[in-house]
């Protein structure tokens, strides 16, 4: 009889482990892909088929070179979602070298330089985005409008980038809003502002992408209160505009399906290691995601403003954390950012 | 019907918790059965929270079954009995229930097989004997523990502090961790005796309710429970079942809506909580006066063939538990005292079921399996999402392990009851637990450390103060000395206040001089005013000590006062020694020494005469005739002059060790900043290293001889165990004045004056020891010389 002697708890809930976690933000995108595949063409599967070996290259690269057990590491699957997450956000219409860079700046840079998984401040995913899209502006706008999906043999070149990606892309939703906002008659006519009930395809990218956000409380990876706080904020901001003037607002419908609204409500902003981590703080995180979305949207200089808004707040979540602290059995009140 | 059972209770559910496989049904399928009398039964005498028990037997004697073997030490303690009559065959440390693993002292009895009781008090009618407080006593000595969970006495709690009236009391029967059935075995099989214990309670605490809190995963034992309360006006109140809701806190709050404030007892807010166990020995305890000897206990786990629950007499070994279950030792993976939840593993199987054991969970491998790696911390919030508490688990992990405790404390890591449900739903398999443990422990050993200061403080205050009082007794018993041995004035001088004078004009002297040292070496611009002012003061006293051995000799001569006139001459020789050393200070501080020379020269002049005088008196008193011929042979004047040379060379050496000391510290600093660094000059780095090293060791070692030297000539002149003795206490102290600076400049957080105080502090440290060291050697002379 060989007793090995550790300290409790002996019990730990069975097949509970973060590569299964991570498994399921994964699995919970496919109805996403899905319908984005659908609308924008082979694009946004060749960006996935790129992203996940180029991330899982770079991750094993860094792990190694800091001592890590590669295997062992790679075996929790963050380097997987960050991709899938990256390649969701890039247009589909990207070369292969923009997703590339976007990898290595989001896993390199962005976590493992920062202390890898559990240690970055900042969404990695997210982080990919905005490097891309401050730096290739052009190639992170060439959006394909909805339903006029290339064929897989142009897509192929498009990542190859060899063909007339021109030909194929048109502005999205948010984008025309942001065109002709004040201009009444210009927007009623655009098309594309005029989908079942808001925008043209990006209503249905949004709703898969909800379907999988919905699975994933219902497994419950993810808690109910950042996404519900990051819409409702985004809602509940843009209502009394949109009532005020509707030619320069856009509706709160409009809002919450178009662009990556959804996405980033339940596969963005939960990210929980750069996400507050409270129940109040997530509510705050959250409907602060969602106002810095809607003020970007509305006034800023880029037509969707997720990342950005995401960014932003995984700088204030230690702040937010520090002063949310809940309210611990027998004492009378929380300690609240009060030091000593 | 009984209203109780009529009106479901409004519950209050906390915050948190999980909802881990019961695996009960493997050990509640068959009744309770008596555990086999084992060959040794070992009674550790801590089986309680508290101070342990002291043995009132020895080796060899014979007890009878109930007897007590080993008495409370203290208020929270309690005392141990024999489970069965036999023979004490041992009184040492054995393995115990420790989660460390420690051996802790126990007393070993072999059963003789004849279950022979000793003298019973029973008590039937406790209801009108006596008045409750009077029941107390008796479950004390009864040995009544919790039995629940800590083992705390069950006396204790029942004697709440007035300003808290008790308005509830709840039975804890929830049983809420996984594999253990013993209450719900003992509620289904002796419902009647827990609610008889349950009355004993009620009529000691007299609270407004009474409730028992059974999970509902316990049908039978509810079922059980209610018929033996009908008519009692005992509530049996069915929770949830969730983890945990058998925690004290969370039971107290899931019935009342009350929470334990953090840090307190659950009776600040009116609550007391007993075990069902515990409620079940204290009715055997009063009723049929039985101490506390047995327990139910839980055997089960994968690796048994006959898993259930056993009575069982404390100190059974739990081996012997485990042959009686059919164990298969070899697929017992981990054995576990207590639940899968919070139990601890067991080293060996030779540890004995103690008051609360109430589980032995023999699980396999498969069962229990070994911990899986950790991985990153990903800050899921799973672990916040089960907290009973509402801590936030991630938040003290991520500070515990940085051992940021001040952190981890305001993040109210001290508030963790230590469950595991955070452990337990990790899907990163961190051992959160382990952590808050460590990290407690660190709080608790820092507090303690606190304590251990603020006594030091007080002590040494206290010392202080006792110092100086003493000081001052001695002055006035000098003083009264002198007057007593003063002739009487004719001349109408008054000697004794000549003397004071005197004695304050030399002490201001002397801290002008330490003024001046303390300027000299801060570099002040001022040296030259503390000098002049030295002077004077000096002046002054000796024109005081004149005025005294004036006085004092002029009544004496006719009677040779030897005592008063060794007292001058010692005055004088302090005075001329202070003068070499004023002189010396002078000529360091490069001023113009003539004066202060002649002035040397003119006080060892005095001394020599008092000196003589002392020496030509002598022979006249018998007493002082063996000593004295001793310092007179040697021409004192050479003595002085020797001194005098001495200190000179040795301040001269000390400077020099200094500086090469530090020289060698700073090259060290530097060689080691260099070898991190990596630099290329390292050999040479090492050689001044070397060089500055072999400097500091001569500069020591011929310090160290002239040091010897000059005590070993101290000592030849008999002198001066005073003057070592004062100027040891005086470096001591400005030691501790300078600590206790230096604490403040801490805590205050000014880092450069702890720097600067600090090496300060270290100077003062050797000089006190060095002071300390001279004053042994010289009292080792003394006392030598006595003999």
């Amino acid at each position: 009889m060989s007793l090995i002697t550790v300290t409790s708890p002996h019990a730990t809930r069975s097949g509970n482990h973060t590569g299964a976690f991570m498994r399921q933000v994964v699995y919970a995108t496919i109805p996403g892909i899905v319908v984005m595949t659908w609308l924008f063409g082979w694009g946004t599967l060749f960006n996935l088929m790129i992203a996940i070996p180029a991330a899982l290259l770079a991750e094993a690269a860094v792990l190694k070179a800091r001592g890590y057990n590669v295997r062992f590491a790679l075996r929790d699957w963050s380097a997987v979602v960050t991709a899938v997450l990256l390649a969701l956000a890039i247009p589909p219409t990207s070369p292969w070298w923009l997703i590339v860079i976007g990898i290595i700046a989001a896993i390199v840079v962005a976590k493992q330089l920062y202390g890898g998984l559990g240690m970055n401040p900042f969404n990695p995913a997210m982080v990919g985005y905005v490097v891309l899209l401050i730096s290739f502006p052009l190639e992170m706008t060439r959006w394909i409008g909805p339903h006029e999906a290339p064929s897989w043999f142009d897509s192929f070149r498009m990542v190859l980038a060899s063909a007339n990606v021109d030909a194929f892309t048109g502005a999205t939703p948010l984008d025309s809003f942001r065109t002709w906002a004040g201009n009444a008659e210009q927007l009623q006519a655009l098309p594309i502002l005029h989908g079942e009930f808001a925008s043209l395809g990006w209503e249905w990218v949004n709703i898969a992408f909800l379907i999988g956000g919905l699975y994933l409380l219902a497994r419950k990876i993810i808690s109910w209160h950042i996404p519900v706080a990051m819409l409702a904020g985004m809602a509940l901001i843009a209502l009394p505009f949109w009532l005020f003037d509707d030619a320069r607002y856009a509706s709160p419908l409009f809002h919450l399906f178009s662009g990556a609204a959804m996405f980033g409500a339940f596969f963005i902003a939960t990210d929980p290691v750069s996400a507050a981590t409270s129940r109040y703080g997530r509510l705050i995180y959250g409907a602060l995601i969602g106002v810095l979305v809607w003020i970007i949207r509305s006034h800023g200089g880029y037509p969707d403003a997720v990342a950005f808004a995401v960014l932003l707040m995984n700088l204030a979540a230690p702040t937010i954390d520090y002063y949310t602290q809940p309210r611990t059995y027998g004492h009378h009140r929380a300690k609240r950012g009060a030091t000593r | 019907m009984n209203a109780s059972i009529g009106k479901p209770r409004l519950l209050f559910d906390f915050h948190g918790g999980i909802h881990p496989p019961q695996n009960k049904t493997l050990s509640n399928q068959r009744p309770i059965r008596p555990a086999p009398l084992p060959a040794q039964l070992i009674l550790p005498l801590n089986m309680h929270l508290g101070a342990p028990a002291k043995p009132v037997v020895q080796v060899g004697d014979e007890v009878l079954k109930g007897q007590k073997i080993a008495e409370a030490q203290g208020a929270v303690s309690l005392p141990v009995h024999a489970p069965t009559s036999g023979k004490v065959v041992a009184i040492g440390p054995r393995p115990i229930q420790h989660p460390s693993g420690l051996d802790a002292p126990c007393i070993v009895i072999e059963p003789d097989g004849r279950e022979q009781w000793c003298e019973l008090h029973p008590l039937p009618d406790w209801r009108t004997c006596c008045p409750p407080s009077a029941l107390i006593p008796r479950l004390r000595e009864a040995g009544v523990a919790g039995m629940g969970g800590a083992g705390f006495p069950s006396a204790v709690k029942l004697s709440p502090r007035a300003e808290h009236p008790i308005e509830q009391l709840v039975i804890n029967a929830v049983e809420c961790e996984p594999y253990i059935t013993a209450d719900d075995m003992l509620m289904r099989e002796r419902a009647d005796q827990i609610i008889a214990g349950v009355e004993i309670l009620r009529h000691i605490l007299n609270p407004k309710e009474v409730i028992v809190g059974i999970e509902d995963n316990k049908p039978q034992a509810i079922e059980a429970m209610r018929r033996a309360a009908t008519g009692s006006g005992i509530e049996i109140a069915v929770v949830p079942t969730k983890y945990p809701s058998g925690g004290e806190k969370q039971l107290i709050y899931m019935l009342t809506g009350k929470e334990v404030p953090s840090g307190g007892i659950p009776a600040q807010v009116g609550v007391v909580c007993h075990n069902t166990g515990t409620a079940l020995a204290i009715h055997r305890a009063i009723v049929f006066g039985e101490p506390l000897i047995s327990r139910v206990t839980t055997l089960t786990g994968k690796a048994l063939r006959e898993p259930g629950n056993m009575e069982v007499l404390l100190g059974t070994p739990v081996s012997a538990l485990l042959d009686a279950a059919g164990a298969d030792m070899n697929r017992i993976g981990r054995l576990v005292m207590g639940g899968p939840m919070m139990g601890f593993t067991l080293h060996s199987s030779a540890i004995p079921v103690v008051k609360t054991t109430n589980c032995i969970l023999a699980a396999t491998a498969e069962e229990l399996p070994p911990p899986a790696t950790e991985q990153p911390c990903i800050r899921c919030g799973s672990c916040a999402d089960v907290c009973p508490a509402d801590l936030l688990p991630q938040q003290l992990f991520w500070y515990s392990k940085n051992q940021d405790l001040e952190r981890a404390q305001q993040y109210n890591l001290m508030d963790c009851i230590e469950c595991g449900a955070c452990a337990y739903v990790c899907p990163s398999h961190i051992p959160l637990v382990q952590y808050y443990r460590f990290a407690k422990g660190e709080v608790r050993k820092e507090m303690a450390e606190q304590q251990k200061a603020d006594r030091a403080r007080q002590r040494f205050e206290a010392r202080q103060d006792r110092l100086a009082k003493e000081q001052a007794e001695k002055e006035a018993r000098r003083k009264a000395r002198l007057e007593g041995s003063k002739p009487a004035a004719a001349s109408g001088v008054d000697v004794a206040a000549l003397k004071a004078a005197s004695l304050e004009a030399s002490a201001a002297y002397k801290a002008a001089v330490k003024a001046l040292k303390a300027a000299e070496a801060e570099g002040s611009d001022q040296v030259a005013a503390l000098a002049s002012d030295v002077e004077q003061l000096k002046a002054k006293a000796d024109a005081a000590k004149a005025a005294v051995r004036d006085a004092g000799n002029a009544p004496a001569a006719p009677v040779v006062d030897v005592a008063a006139l060794k007292a001058a001459s010692l005055e004088a020789s302090a005075a001329y020694k202070a003068a070499v050393k004023a002189l010396k200070e002078a000529e360091a501080a490069g001023q113009d020494v003539t004066a202060l020379r002649t002035e040397a020269d003119a006080l060892k002049a005095k001394a020599d005469a008092a000196k003589a005088a002392v020496r030509d008196a002598g022979p006249a008193t018998a007493k002082a005739a063996p000593v004295q011929p001793a310092t007179a042979e040697q021409p004192a004047a050479e003595k002085a002059d020797d001194g005098a040379e001495r200190a000179q060379k040795m301040k001269a050496l000390k400077t020099a060790f200094n500086m090469s000391h530090k020289h060698f510290k700073e090259a060290t600093a530097a060689l080691e900043h260099a070898e991190r660094e990596g630099a290329d000059n390292l050999e040479e780095l090492r050689k001044q290293v070397e060089r500055f090293k072999l400097k500091a060791d001569k500069a020591k070692a011929a310090l160290g001889l002239l040091v010897d030297q000059a005590k070993a000539d101290m000592r030849a002149s008999g002198s001066d165990l005073k003057s070592l003795k004062i100027e040891a206490a005086q470096t001591e102290a400005a030691a501790r004045q300078k600590a206790r600076e230096l604490e403040a400049a801490r805590v205050k957080g000014d880092d450069e004056r702890i720097n600067v105080l600090s090496r300060e502090l270290d100077a003062l440290q050797r000089e006190a020891q060095v002071a300390a060291g001279a004053l042994k050697a010289a009292t080792d002379e003394q006392g030598l010389a006595d003999a």
